[in-house]
């Protein structure tokens, strides 16, 4: 069962669903950081909408690896993500600036299956 | 029809400094269809730069900071420009001007903008070497280059310009002096009494100031080392700054055969038009009506008049109002309308404070209907106020008395004169000739929401900067007109203030944040509200903030400062700075064994940088286990309490101030507030603890204790006030109960006390109303609730350490316990810093 399918990367596109962990293991409106081979991706865990986005953890800003451990919450309706450091915030569904400034961020597909959180990835 | 072509006129501009540069500014605002050809000849090798803001070079702005336009303006613009190229002669018979290089151009219309130069009194010695003049960026770097081999400056001149250099003479580290012929600073522009007061405020800085001295010579083999006055009196020096007036610079006008003042300047009519009516002259070297106006506004009117009848428009220059407002030195000075009543009939009131070095004069008419003038030193937050009421003939309150004496409570309105009460054409920035009718047009039809909006659409507040306070009232008032919401709520998901929420969160016994929003709030929230949310949670139930982990702002996630590269600093709490040698060494030994990089702060304690979030529990584990708690150095909560050596060992002490620093700091320890805080506590008047920059201060007296609020340093520093005096301990502890507490309950997210106190509606005073005598009757409650939050503190490290659940969410990965790969060291003196990626 597709619990959440909330990004711009087409479903289609996805060649490999990443089982990366409980749905317990993750905090409540709020994020945890993935590790699938080189990379680090960001999930987040919207509670109060049951919806997950996930994207990538480092912040385009200054290049730290830090998304995850930025604060959820929305912008006239659109989940967002702000970062820790300088409190920029991206668009968790198209991964865009909210502040208007140039840089995005690539965000991932994501469904929860049997109590598993699945990140989709297209290699 | 046929349209004839007609080629452009030639327009030679003489003098490229502010006015004439604003001359360009306003001609090609308006010259569209090419009917101009401009040509700027400017003897200094650089483009026009701000004058006004020269002292600013000293502070490290920029000569490129202070250009007007870069040199690509005027080639976009089509003008001219020959920089470096000083004009020797103009013949108005052939309408040709000759530089030093000897070239001859031709002009249709020539307009002289030379300025002035500085005045230098013929004076024995004067020619000396370490002698300089205070007009350009030259001098500037002249200055610069000779002050490393002076200790000593003296400035001759105690005029607006004087001051201003003496300011830089300061700025360079130089013992500094003003030499004054008059018997008062600023005579233009201030009386004896606001003189006196202006004397005492920059004595405190440091500087001396000599009155009713006149300099009879200037000694020195070849530099200077000496100067000598007319009483007998001597006074040895390295450096002298001579600031002692201008002098137009009227000599090619002059050679030209123009007519000039018999005290120099070239004598225009109200067109602005010389004895030479193809020829103009505008800014400092103009002398109309008798008068020389040595500042910059009525400069940019005069630019202003010719290009309006250049284009064949009619404007008249009659005059101008000299009213100035400057800082000097950090302190307020201000002089509007007729400062010295001598112009007109009407009797002044006074306001004067000889403790804070404040001075306020106003004239009133004879019949007590209008406003004349007025001076103002040390306190100037009502001069633009005051100089509309004047300049508008607005009808005075009944009490005039109130446009001096309410503002000093801290609102920076006059009874009885709000911005609205001003006429449409009321110009607000006399500058760029901005009226009030303008700005409030712009913010509605522009849709304006701050103040930055209005300097681009209006240009009003982008010289002097001295109208932007009114700018800002003029915004809040036009939006509160339209009905729009001034309102100061949280966020776009509450719309409430942290006021409204924290009573909210009070009344109805709401613990989270989601119940909050559930009940109060709409959609999911953000990086805004949550951290306040969990700020006034925190402050209200003073629970364990981990148990909503996700509302806070990362550093109070972690309970840990996030850094660069990702990894987190720790900060145990040293009250007071006092420390035993033995967890001094349990400090070192953690550090060394986690490799973590060591300094101590500017807060007295120690701060051990480079932690990966997975050692944070174990880093904290050992340091609780030592018997140190959490410094909260991530939190917006008390910070340090500073303390000073104090009475046990220092020879001054009165009182054991380290033991009421450690006292204070613990009393206070872990209570979350709307911004961070921080006290200190000095063992006397010498005030080594610095406690007049802090949230509060402690300062000992014979008697007891001085209580200082509201002081902050960082970016806008700001004094403590001194709240009250020789409090005893008790007294003064319920004082620091209650004023936290209202502070905590009152102000917006993120306002320090100082800001904080910057806004309240009458100011200090009224503080010390509710926090001394009560006057809410709320104070039992402040105590009480301050009481709890003192007796609920838990350290929260010691709760995570013991916690394995918590413990367990300090990890980088949720899906493998490695640590963060990208995180990478190197070594810096001995210690590792971050490899910034
Ligand atoms: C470590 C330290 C600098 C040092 O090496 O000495 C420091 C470091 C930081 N300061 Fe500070 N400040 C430190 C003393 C000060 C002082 C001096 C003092 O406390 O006597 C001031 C001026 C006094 C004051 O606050 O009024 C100071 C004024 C600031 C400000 C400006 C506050 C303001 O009201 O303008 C900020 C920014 C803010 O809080 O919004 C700031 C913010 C910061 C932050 C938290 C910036 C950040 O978000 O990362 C730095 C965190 C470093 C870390 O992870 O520990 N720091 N900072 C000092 C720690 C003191 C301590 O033991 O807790
Ligand atoms: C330190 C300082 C602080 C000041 N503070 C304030 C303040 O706070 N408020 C305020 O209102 N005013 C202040 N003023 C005054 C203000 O700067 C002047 O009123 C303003 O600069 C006058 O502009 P101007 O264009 O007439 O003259 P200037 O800016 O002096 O420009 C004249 C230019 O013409 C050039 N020139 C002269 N003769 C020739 C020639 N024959 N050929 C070619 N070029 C020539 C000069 O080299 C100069 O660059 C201050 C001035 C100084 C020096
Ligand atoms: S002054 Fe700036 S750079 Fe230095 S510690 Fe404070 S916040 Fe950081
Ligand atoms: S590094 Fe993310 S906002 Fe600056």
């Amino acid at each position: 069962m597709i619990q959440a399918q909330n990004s711009d990367a087409s479903l289609s596109e996805v060649t490999t669903w990443f089982k990366a962990a409980e749905v317990s293991a993750f905090p409540e409106n709020g994020g945890a950081c993935v590790k699938y081979q080189d990379q680090q991706i960001a999930v987040f865990y919207f509670a109060r909408r049951n919806e997950w986005y996930a994207c990538q953890n480092m912040c385009p800003h200054k290049q730290q690896m830090i998304l995850a451990r930025g604060m959820v919450g929305d912008q006239c309706g659109e989940p967002k993500v702000a970062c820790p450091y300088h409190k920029k915030t991206f668009s968790l569904i198209t991964g865009e600036n909210l502040n208007g400034e140039c840089y995005e961020i690539q965000t991932y597909p994501v469904k929860v299956e049997n109590g598993f959180v699945y990140i989709g990835i297209k290699e | 029809m046929s349209s004839l072509v007609t080629p452009p006129q030639r327009i030679i501009v003489v003098g490229n400094g502010m006015v004439g540069y604003k001359f360009c500014e306003k001609l090609v605002s308006k010259n569209q269809s090419g009917a101009f050809a401009i040509t700027v000849f400017g003897e200094e090798p650089r483009p026009a730069y701000d004058r006004v803001h020269l002292s600013a070079y000293f502070s490290g702005t920029t000569a490129e900071e202070l250009t007007m336009a870069p040199i690509s303006w005027y080639e976009q613009n089509n003008i001219t420009l020959h920089l470096g190229e000083l004009v020797t002669d103009v013949d108005p018979v052939a309408k040709t001007i000759t530089t030093h290089k000897g070239e001859i151009f031709a002009y249709d219309k020539l307009v002289l903008a030379t300025g002035s130069g500085a005045f230098v009194p013929p004076i024995n010695g004067v020619e000396k070497t370490g002698v300089f003049v205070y007009r350009t960026i030259e001098d500037l770097e002249a200055m610069l280059a000779y002050a490393p081999k002076a200790k000593t400056a003296a400035v001759i001149g105690g005029g607006l310009l004087g001051l201003e250099a003496a300011k830089a003479a300061v700025d360079m580290g130089l013992e500094t002096h003003v030499i004054e012929f008059a018997p008062r600073l600023m005579p233009r522009q201030l009386d004896e009494a606001g003189s006196e007061t202006l004397k005492k405020k920059l004595e405190n800085l440091g500087i001396s100031i000599h009155l009713k001295k006149s300099t009879t010579a200037i000694l020195g083999e070849e530099a200077v080392n000496k100067m000598t006055f007319a009483d007998g009196s001597e006074l040895e020096v390295d450096m002298i700054i001579v600031s002692a007036g201008i002098k137009p610079r009227d000599e090619v006008a002059r050679k030209a055969g123009l007519a000039v003042g018999p005290r120099g300047g070239i004598e225009v009519n109200n067109q602005l038009q010389t004895s030479d009516p193809d020829i103009f002259a505008v800014g400092e070297s103009a002398l109309h009506e008798g008068m020389i106006y040595g500042l910059i506004a009525p400069g940019y009117e005069m630019a202003e008049v010719v290009v309006t009848n250049l284009i064949g428009g009619e404007k008249s220059f009659t005059g101008f109002d000299m009213s100035t407002k400057l800082k000097l030195i950090g302190v307020d000075v201000a002089s509007f309308g007729d400062p010295f009543c001598t112009e007109t009939k009407g009797h002044p009131i006074v306001f004067e404070d000889k403790v804070k070095g404040i001075y306020k004069r106003i004239n009133v008419s004879e019949d007590g209907k209008y406003l004349l003038g007025g001076i103002l030193v040390g306190d100037a937050s009502s001069y633009n106020m005051l100089l509309q009421t004047a300049k508008n003939k607005i009808i005075l309150p009944p009490n005039p008395e109130d446009l001096i004496l309410g503002a000093r409570g801290g609102s920076a309105e006059p009874a009885g004169a709000g911005v609205m009460s001003l006429p449409e054409d009321a110009t607000i920035c006399s500058c760029e000739n901005v009226t009030k009718g303008t700005i409030c047009s712009s913010i509605v039809s522009d849709e304006l929401s701050d103040v930055a909006g209005i300097k681009k659409c209006t240009k009003a507040g982008t010289s002097c900067g001295g109208c932007v306070p009114m700018l800002g009232d003029l915004l809040t008032a036009t939006l509160k007109e339209q009905g729009k919401d001034v309102k100061k709520v949280l966020c776009e998901h509450f719309s409430y203030s942290r006021q409204e929420i924290l009573d909210i969160v009070k009344i109805n016994n709401i613990r989270t944040y989601d119940e909050l929003l559930d009940q109060y709030g709409k959609g999911d929230g953000c990086e805004v509200c949550k951290p306040a949310v969990a700020s006034i949670l925190a402050s209200t139930w003073n629970e364990l903030i981990l148990k909503q982990a996700t509302i806070q702002d990362t550093n109070d996630r972690y309970l840990a400062n996030i850094q660069k590269g990702g990894t987190y600093s720790v900060v145990p709490r040293i009250p007071g700075g006092e420390i035993t040698p033995e967890k001094l060494i349990v400090i070192g030994q953690v550090a060394a064994k986690y490799s973590l990089y060591t300094k101590i702060t500017g807060g007295q304690r120690i701060d051990m940088f480079g932690a990966r979030i997975d050692q944070l529990p174990d880093i904290w584990e050992e340091l609780v286990n030592a018997g140190f708690e959490s410094g909260h150095a991530y939190g917006k909560s008390l910070r340090t309490v500073k303390s000073c050596v104090g009475s046990t060992w220092c020879r001054y002490g009165l009182h054991d101030s380290v033991g009421f620093a450690i006292q204070v700091e613990e009393r206070y320890r872990g209570i979350r507030s709307p911004h961070k805080l921080k006290g200190g506590v000095s063992g006397c008047v010498r005030e080594c603890a610095e406690a007049q920059s802090k949230d509060f201060g402690i300062i000992a007296t014979e008697k007891g204790w001085n209580l200082f609020v509201c002081g902050n340093g960082g970016a806008k520093p700001q004094h403590a006030i001194l709240f009250a005096t020789d409090l005893d301990t008790e007294t003064c502890l319920r004082y620091l109960d209650r004023f936290l507490m209202f502070y905590i309950k009152t102000a917006e997210p993120l306002n320090r006390t100082s800001t904080w106190l910057n806004k309240m509606e009458g100011g200090i005073d009224y503080l010390r109303q509710v926090i001394i005598e009560d006057s809410l009757g709320i104070c039992e409650d402040l105590e009480r609730e301050m009481a709890f939050m003192i007796e609920t503190y838990a350290c929260e490290w010691k709760e995570v350490v013991n916690n394995p659940e918590l413990r367990k969410r300090f990890q980088h990965f949720i899906n493998t316990p490695e640590p963060d790969p990208t995180i990478k060291f190197r070594q810096e003196r001995g210690q590792v810093v971050p490899v910034v990626k």
